[in-house]
């Protein structure tokens, strides 16, 4: 086991280093610096600029500082665009809120979708299979984006039940919409999978042994049946993460919830490239371990798996 | 939306075995898939969209330039759909014509689609078949690197990419193209291990055939349906990237627009009552999606009819 992970990790911090280079390198290639307005500077005050921010150095060494700074200090350094905020400052200020309903989507479209998959197999062809395979297929067209306005038009607008945006850790009606708009679509798809792979599980040999022993039902499926039936569950949870992450972007935008989404876009708009690499990296950071996660989480999982 | 890696895999294992001489595996594909009503209704849903984006033009009362003047200002009160003043769908906050636009919208939104899958099609399925056929050490480092490109989070490197580069059309497909066809890729090449040592592929290698010809002319056209079935289901994944994008408002620009685009415009304005500016971008925007969804499930039941 030990050997597996550490076989994982050697793929997995080159492919970080690969990501902050190439986004260094990136960065280089764009035209025009981080520092190009509409009103051209005076050039001494850009060649000033450009040495505060070591931009006037050797590529190599610009590249070896801003690798360096990550992996010792994880210093992102400082942001283009505001000269008194640090890269980390601004990704600590919204990284709490993106935590708290990135982490209650994932569990509620993971139990949800769990739940609701399980139940169509068990009762195949009765009128929850249908509802939760209608649901599956229906939720599909409705990613996050779609989600949130149709949410907001019919629980702010025409109900009055929540508001329409904004984020308060001490008031959980903030946190409903931005949920189910993140979740909806990822639920179905784990519904979906769910489903599929619990009817194959339900076919196979061993459950047909278990029931013959006499073994009541309810066991067979939680003791026998769930666990072979989580594989394919398990193995679409990192496509799952990533998504939440990058969906996370619209709900801070659409809700103005301020987490880390919110960071990313108003760089963009405002060309802050040193946040932009930043929340990449550290999205690409989290993804690389996440999956790391579900590797192992997978092999302990199917018994078939011998490291 | 997902694409079951396991019923891609299972295609694969289909598409790969040995055909029985008889009745020819693609006229039971035909039967099968014309007698499937959902993807018959997605076939139709999606022609239908197509025509609306080909023809929608020569419908439209105004062109998506022009400025109502006479409901610019009132758009709550006035610029609601009506046969009368020729806004069959309304008009926007400033008093365009939201049919011409949204004709336009679906215009742009499909050729990203297409143009995204058609992307991952070529590259992906010469680099699969390459990596596949060739094996060894340059298999390795192929494949290597298309794990590595896959842990990115390429929604923030595409977006890094059309802020660096300039948020142009041409930045658009390239980036949505550049990650497209990573998924294809390692579907081609594992159907194409199980091409390489067949009867056929060894008679092309013994009277000897250049490796490249092998791959052109006899490893890529068996690796057709697997190709198929899966750009008809890319294309609705690009159509929701492109969208997302647009969303934010990092996408296609201004005058140029899109679904994505559309649908932002929507639920910016909807709380001033102008619930039609949402929901026909919407409608068009999801049915097309459903039908993309019902052809490629469709395609790959009728190819795979095991997995039904």
């Amino acid at each position: 086991m030990f050997a597996f992970i550490l076989r994982r990790l050697a793929v997995a911090i080159p492919t970080l280093l690969v990501l902050i280079v190439l986004s260094f390198l990136l960065m280089h290639l764009a035209p025009g610096g981080p520092f190009t307005q509409e009103r051209a500077l005076p050039p001494q005050v850009l060649a000033n600029l450009n040495a505060k921010y070591g931009l006037d150095d050797p590529l190599w060494r610009q590249i070896w500082n801003y690798v360096y700074g990550i992996v010792v200090h994880f210093d992102f350094g400082p942001s283009f665009v505001y000269p008194d905020r640090t890269v980390n400052q601004l990704i600590a200020d919204g990284f709490p809120v993106t935590l708290t309903y990135g982490t209650l989507s994932f569990l509620a479209a993971v139990l949800v979708g769990v739940t609701l998959g399980s139940l169509a197999a068990i009762r195949q062809n009765s009128w929850l299979d249908y509802l939760a395979v209608g649901i599956s297929i229906g939720a599909q067209v409705l990613p996050n984006f779609v989600m949130a306005p149709l949410l907001v038009l019919v629980l702010t607008l025409w109900l009055g039940w929540l508001p329409g945006g904004g984020w308060s850790f001490s008031d959980p009606s903030f946190w409903i919409m931005p949920v189910i708009a993140l979740s909806t679509s990822y639920m179905a798809s784990i519904a979906r999978i769910t489903r599929s792979s619990m009817l194959e599980v339900l076919g196979s040999n061993h459950i047909r042994t278990a029931r013959a022993k006499g073994m009541p039902e309810r066991r067979v499926i939680l003791r026998h049946a769930l666990r072979p039936a989580m594989l394919p569950v398990v193995s679409y949870l990192g496509p799952v993460f990533v998504s939440m992450i990058t969906g996370s972007v619209v709900i801070d935008i659409y809700f103005s919830t301020g987490g880390i989404g919110k960071a990313f876009v108003d760089s963009a708009l405002n060309r802050d490239y040193a946040v932009m690499m930043g929340v990449t990296i550290l999205v690409g950071a989290l993804t690389i371990l996440f999956n790391l996660v579900v590797d192992i989480l997978y092999a302990w999982i199917d018994p078939k798996i011998r490291y | 939306m997902v694409i079951e890696h396991d019923k891609m895999r299972s295609l694969a294992a289909r598409m790969a075995q040995p055909e029985v001489r008889g009745r020819s595996p693609w006229a039971d594909a035909r039967r099968r898939f014309l007698r499937n009503k959902a993807a018959m209704a997605g076939l139709v849903i999606l022609l239908l969209v197509v025509l609306f984006a080909i023809f929608g033009n020569h419908l439209a009362v105004w062109s998506n330039e022009e400025l109502d003047f006479s409901v610019m200002g009132q758009v709550a009160t006035m610029g609601q759909p009506s046969l009368e003043n020729g806004h069959y769908f309304g008009t926007d906050d400033l008093g365009r014509d939201l049919f011409a636009r949204t004709v336009q919208g679906t215009q742009v939104s499909l050729l990203v689609g297409l143009v995204g899958a058609g992307i991952a099609v070529i590259v992906g399925t010469l680099y699969g078949a390459v990596a596949g056929y060739v094996g060894g050490r340059t298999d390795q480092v192929m494949m290597r690197t298309v794990d590595i490109l896959m842990s990115i989070p390429y929604m923030f490197v595409l977006i890094l990419l059309l802020v660096m580069f300039g948020r142009s059309m041409t930045m658009l497909f390239l980036g949505i193209g550049l990650i497209s066809w990573l998924d294809m890729a390692r579907i081609v090449r594992g159907q194409t291990l199980s091409l390489k040592n067949r009867e056929f592929i060894e008679a092309a290698r013994a009277t000897g055939v250049s490796t490249w010809r092998i791959i052109i002319r006899h490893i890529v056209p068996n690796l057709l349906g697997v190709v198929a079935v899966y750009a008809t289901l890319l294309v609705p994944l690009m159509i929701l990237t492109e969208s997302f994008i647009s969303f934010l408002g990092l996408g296609v620009q201004e005058p140029l627009t899109s679904w994505g685009a559309l649908i932002s415009e929507g639920a910016g304005t909807m709380s001033y009552g102008t619930l039609w500016q949402l929901a026909f971008p919407l409608f068009f925007f999801v049915i097309t999606l459903f039908g993309f969804f019902f052809v490629g499930d469709g395609l790959r039941d009728a190819l795979d009819p095991k997995e039904r």
